[in-house]
């Protein structure tokens, strides 16, 4: 039989707020444990919780950059269950009355397709604390200083068929959060989780099969083999004539495996109910205008402004802009060369495979905007041929100075001054009399193809500095004498 | 020293008949050697006391100091206090030293008075007869075989035994009402948002709010010039002008408009308070006011309303009683469920634990909205009664309790019984309203209360509809037998 | 609505309170007739009644995003039951 996938993706994005979603502790990640904890996020009797402005600020950007209606009343619920790092024993969550309400992000999937991936909504609550399992003789140990960070949990409609969409909308997200800056965007650190609905069903029918959630995915690679993983097990599961059981599921990106948390029959009743400390949160069109007007500019409207201004292709516009750092770093390199697609193709080619390959940060890259455009106005000139270009571009990541520089210490100018290049043509022709000769009594056809040795000869006299075009030209000129 | 009203303590301060430090040990030599008998304090505060009064003495001879500076007073035990145990009447917080004070203890100490110590109360504030605290029941001073009322029974009995001149406590369906009824004095609830709840433990976030306990009205419109505060700490605060509430004491009841609702009227009354109620109509009559039958119709829903959505709140409210980061904890927990478990059974009183199941049950699938939905419609209507009366009246009187104290272990078998003692006074928490109690009689020597509710934010109102009351009238100045 | 034993079982499972075997009925008891004194709520007519959850009708007042917590944490562990290095202890907590 041939089988669908079906997915649903709960994303939960922690905002980038200096203190918590209903304290004024901070928020900054890898302090000593416990220690932004304060009474409110300690769940102390008689403390109370106040909202924090921002989250709202940030969760408003949110729902206008995903065409959603903003909730105009919002309200905080309680979500009851004991678990240690549930200081209160709920969490402070919308149920109802969410801060986002319906919207839409389209995203791109190779061979230029787009699809529209639905939000059913986004709601803002509080993130918990974290239980550490090592080195307390079978205790563990509780720390709180995430409990109380704000969080946005993303809900899409179940609208993708495949870990590729899946991870498409993923990074979509990621992309959008950060462009805002209303999320570091940092999975290591756990900025950005994802939970994944995932079912299969017989292609061709429109009826919904029993799916399972896989919990807290925090990669883009864990996410694509979770999902894999899972629709694997569950084709085999009904192919094998077995039922799939309603279950939370845990992917192990270590040793890629997954194993059931819990099903649904032991799964708590939650009792949600409006939360009565905290009052429905009121936003009216002027703060919603607000918001839009101080907007950092969205990745989409970025990349048609990148086709527009810089004249670049929409796929190379698209990869510039995915993320925020890179977009800043062409925008501030483009600024001094005044060469958008040469600069382009460096970022994305040469650029990148060095970062990859370094495993580093666009934003922390050694190479910065303005030594990439010092490297790319000497090409642009002339001064260097795009073979030599590569090797300065090491020499620059390698921190040996500026593109003029390291061009001076090395002597790597590219020769294109006319009496040394033909100097050079004129040994090379004395020194290869028999070739010349050939060449000379050869037809049209024959003579482009032993144009060739004479070009490798001459560059490898001028150590590759030829440029390659003033030389082509006074070759052909002097050998065809 | 002990017979003077607050309003003459702090006369008598100023007047320099006698010092802080002087008044505050007379207090704490009365609580010594008196409080045996009444069980009224959980903690004595002697150390700190002497401390705060000496610090107002300075103040005072300083010459700036404000009205209440040296004045002492309780404080009921769900009101946390920096380094004193703050214990809400359980076991699970008998080893609570609470990091910080509440919002109204802070304003007072700014105010200069002076915290003899913590009152004894229903555990987490569960209760109208001071039968569940874990500190052991509070007698009455009227007749030490009768509750004081609750959950405030502790705060009541201290006032009225002159143990403190007056004392802060905290009402979420008559918690300060019913004991002031019980026990003779004047408690206040003010209007849900006009006093912050930073620091005073929850019971149900939504209908508890923290007043006091005087033996004179004017005594409470002082204290309350300090107890309202706007607080950014608390969401639910209401920033809006206070204004002096003692400032208006003594305006004329001419033209005061009074609504006595017929449904306050009923079955369940005891005739002698029903009596002694008419009897202070007629005194209001006299002092010009006019009166007027009001009817709130949804008067009879306003308990079962209440005892879905109290529980509702309280049962995630006592959630973070779990053994994990303060407070009671089982001993030798097999694993994380028996943590839980155990900590929570041994550490609950069975009224606390009573309220969490139902609340559970209120909130769990599949009857959310046969309970919790349908109290909070009903909760509208309740509130839409006394919105529809105040159109016609200043403000509502009638009884604060359906009978006087009672005896010991005569309802605690019966919950239900326990709970409808608040009949009269839980629609005002329902509906968010200021509510009043002061004595108007006494039957079989054992007093009772009249209630008075305002419109919101009608407090100052409120404590002059008392304050003339209490100049035609001395029930408030009776004291009960045996207290000198 | 009258609740029986299983019923008490699962509530103190929600709740995580112990409630021992002896006194499952009592409780089941005591708490069927506060669910009777508040089964009088089902005869009112509350259709079109917008449920009312805060006694004034107050909108949410919002927090500026600044840090005004300071560190406290020996404070706050001097009166917890069990900590180390910073953290707070519970039996192992089984994922």
């Amino acid at each position: 039989m041939q089988w669908e996938t079906v997915i649903g993706l709960e994303v939960h994005v922690q905002l980038a707020t200096k203190t918590k979603i209903f304290s004024g502790a901070s928020t900054a990640f890898g302090a000593e444990p416990n220690t932004q904890a304060c009474a409110i996020d300690l769940a102390m009797p008689g403390t109370l919780p106040v909202a924090n402005a921002e989250a709202f600020r940030f969760a408003t950007m949110f729902g206008l950059a995903v065409n959603a209606e903003i909730g105009k009343r919002s309200v905080f619920e309680r979500k009851n269950y004991f678990y240690p790092d549930l200081p209160k024993g709920y969490q402070t969550t919308q149920l109802a009355e969410p801060i986002v309400g319906p919207g839409y992000v389209d995203i791109e999937l190779d061979g230029g397709r787009t699809k529209r991936v639905r939000i059913h909504h986004a709601h803002l609550e509080e993130d918990a604390g974290k239980s550490l399992h090592e080195d307390f003789a079978g205790m563990s140990g509780i720390d709180l200083n995430r409990a109380g960070t704000p969080l946005i949990e993303v809900v899409t409609e179940p609208d993708m068929r495949s870990a590729e969409e899946a991870v498409a909308f993923a990074k979509k997200l990621h992309s959008i959060v950060t462009s805002l800056e209303i999320c570091d965007g940092d999975m290591s650190q756990g900025s950005m989780r994802f939970d994944v609905n995932i079912s299969v069903r017989p292609k061709g029918s429109d009826k919904l099969g029993t799916r399972t959630e896989t919990k807290n995915l925090n990669s883009f690679k864990f996410m694509e083999e979770a999902i894999e993983l899972e629709v694997e097990r569950q084709i085999d599961v009904l192919e094998d004539g077995g039922k799939i059981i309603q279950e939370t599921r845990l992917y192990n990106g270590d040793t890629k495996k997954a194993r059931s948390m819990r099903t649904k029959e032991d799964s708590n009743d939650y009792r949600y109910f409006p939360c009565p400390d905290l009052l429905p949160v009121i936003l009216d069109d002027e703060y919603i205008e607000n918001v839009r007007k101080q907007m950092p500019e969205l990745p989409e409207a970025k990349r048609a402004r990148f086709v527009e201004q810089y004249g670049l292709g929409d796929y190379d516009a698209g990869q510039l802009t995915a993320d925020k750092f890179t977009a800043a770093f062409f925008e501030a390199s483009v600024k001094i060369s005044g060469e958008p697609k040469l600069t382009a193709n460096w970022i994305m080619v040469d650029l990148g495979a060095y970062l990859n390959r370094t495993e580093q940060r666009i934003d922390q890259s050694p190479v910065t905007p303005e030594l990439l455009a010092g490297l790319v106005v000497r090409i642009k000139d002339g001064t260097l041929s795009s073979k030599i270009a590569k090797q300065v571009f090491e020499a620059i990541a390698n921190g040996e100075g500026d593109a003029d520089t390291i061009i001076e210490t090395k002597g790597l100018k590219q020769v294109s001054d006319t009496g040394a290049l033909e100097k050079m043509i004129d040994e090379v022709l004395a020194n290869n009399a028999a070739q010349v000769e050939g060449y000379r009594a050869a037809d049209e056809a024959k003579r482009g193809k032993m144009l060739g040795f004479f070009v490798g000869q001459v560059m490898k006299a001028s150590k590759g500095q030829a440029n390659p075009q003033a030389l082509n030209e006074l070759l052909v000129k002097k050998l065809n004498g | 020293m002990h017979q003077f009203t607050i309003a003459e303590l702090t006369q008598g301060l100023r007047r320099k008949d006698f010092s802080s430090i002087e008044l505050t040990q007379h207090y704490l030599d009365r609580i010594a050697r008196l409080d045996k008998t009444y069980n009224s304090y959980i903690t004595v505060t002697p150390e700190l006391a002497l401390e705060q009064a000496a610090a107002a003495d300075k103040r005072l001879a300083a010459g700036d100091a404000p009205a209440l500076c040296g004045v002492p007073i309780a404080h009921k035990d769900i009101f946390c206090t920096t380094g004193v145990r703050t214990s809400c009447g359980s076991k699970m917080l008998d080893n609570f030293i609470a990091p910080y004070n509440a919002t109204i203890v802070e304003n007072y100490l700014a105010a200069g008075m002076v915290t003899l110590g913590k009152t004894n109360m229903d555990e987490f504030a569960m209760g109208s007869s001071n039968e569940t605290s874990y500190y052991g029941p509070v007698k009455n001073p009227w007749a030490t075989d009768c509750v004081p009322g609750g959950s405030s029974g502790g705060s009541a009995a201290a006032v009225a035994a002159h143990l403190a001149p007056g004392a802060t406590a905290s009402d979420t369906g008559g918690s300060i009402r019913q004991p002031a009824a019980l026990c003779g004095l004047t408690g206040i609830k003010p209007t849900y948002g006009r006093v912050s709840r930073w620091g005073m433990i929850a019971f149900a976030s939504s209908l508890d709010q923290a007043g006091t306990l005087t033996r004179t009205a004017e005594d409470a419109a002082l204290l309350l010039n300090h107890l309202a505060s706007f607080d950014p700490k608390d969401s639910t605060c209401v920033e809006r002008d206070i204004p002096d509430y003692t400032a208006t004491l003594n305006n004329s009841l001419a033209g005061l408009k009074i609504g006595v609702p017929k449904e306050y009227f009923g079955e369940g009354l005891h005739p002698e308070t029903a009596a002694h109620v008419e009897a202070a109509i007629k005194v209001y009559e006299k002092l010009g006011a006019t009166i007027h039958s009001v009817s709130l119709p949804h008067t009879h829903l306003a308990v079962p309303a209440y005892y879905v959505i109290a529980p509702a709140e309280c049962s995630a409210n006592l959630s973070r009683f779990d053994g994990v980061r303060y407070g009671y904890r089982c001993e030798n927990p097999k694993d994380l469920a028996d943590l839980y478990k155990r900590s929570r059974a041994e550490g609950f009183g069975d009224e606390v634990k009573r309220r969490i199941l139902v609340g559970s049950y209120a909130l769990s699938a599949g009857y959310y909205d046969a309970y919790y939905s349908k109290a909070q419609k009903v909760r509208r209507l309740i509130k839409q009664d006394f919105v529809d009366a105040f159109t016609q009246v200043d403000v509502i009187l009638g009884p604060t309790s359906p009978s006087p104290a009672f005896a010991f272990g005569s309802k605690t078998k019966d919950p239900v019984a326990m709970y409808l003692e608040d009949i009269y006074t839980i629609a005002t928490n329902l509906a968010g309203l200021p509510g009043l109690s002061i004595p108007c009689g006494l039957v079989d020597n054992k007093p009772v209360g009249l209630q008075l509710i305002g419109d919101y934010f009608a407090e100052a109102q409120l404590l002059n509809v008392a304050h003339q009351f209490q100049q035609a009238t001395d029930f408030h100045q009776q004291t009960a037998p045996g207290i000198e | 609505m009258a609740v029986d034993r299983s019923d008490i079982a699962k509530l103190a499972e929600l709740a995580r309170i112990a409630i021992s075997e002896n006194t499952a009925d009592q409780v089941a008891n005591s708490i069927s007739d506060v669910l009777a004194l508040v089964d009088q709520l089902q005869a009112v007519d509350t259709d079109g009644v917008v449920p009312m959850a805060h006694p004034l009708d107050a909108v949410q007042r919002l927090r500026a995003d600044e840090v005004t917590e300071p560190n406290q944490r020996e404070l706050f562990q001097s009166i917890a039951p069990a900590t180390q290095d910073g953290l707070y202890l519970v039996p192992q907590v089984i994922e």
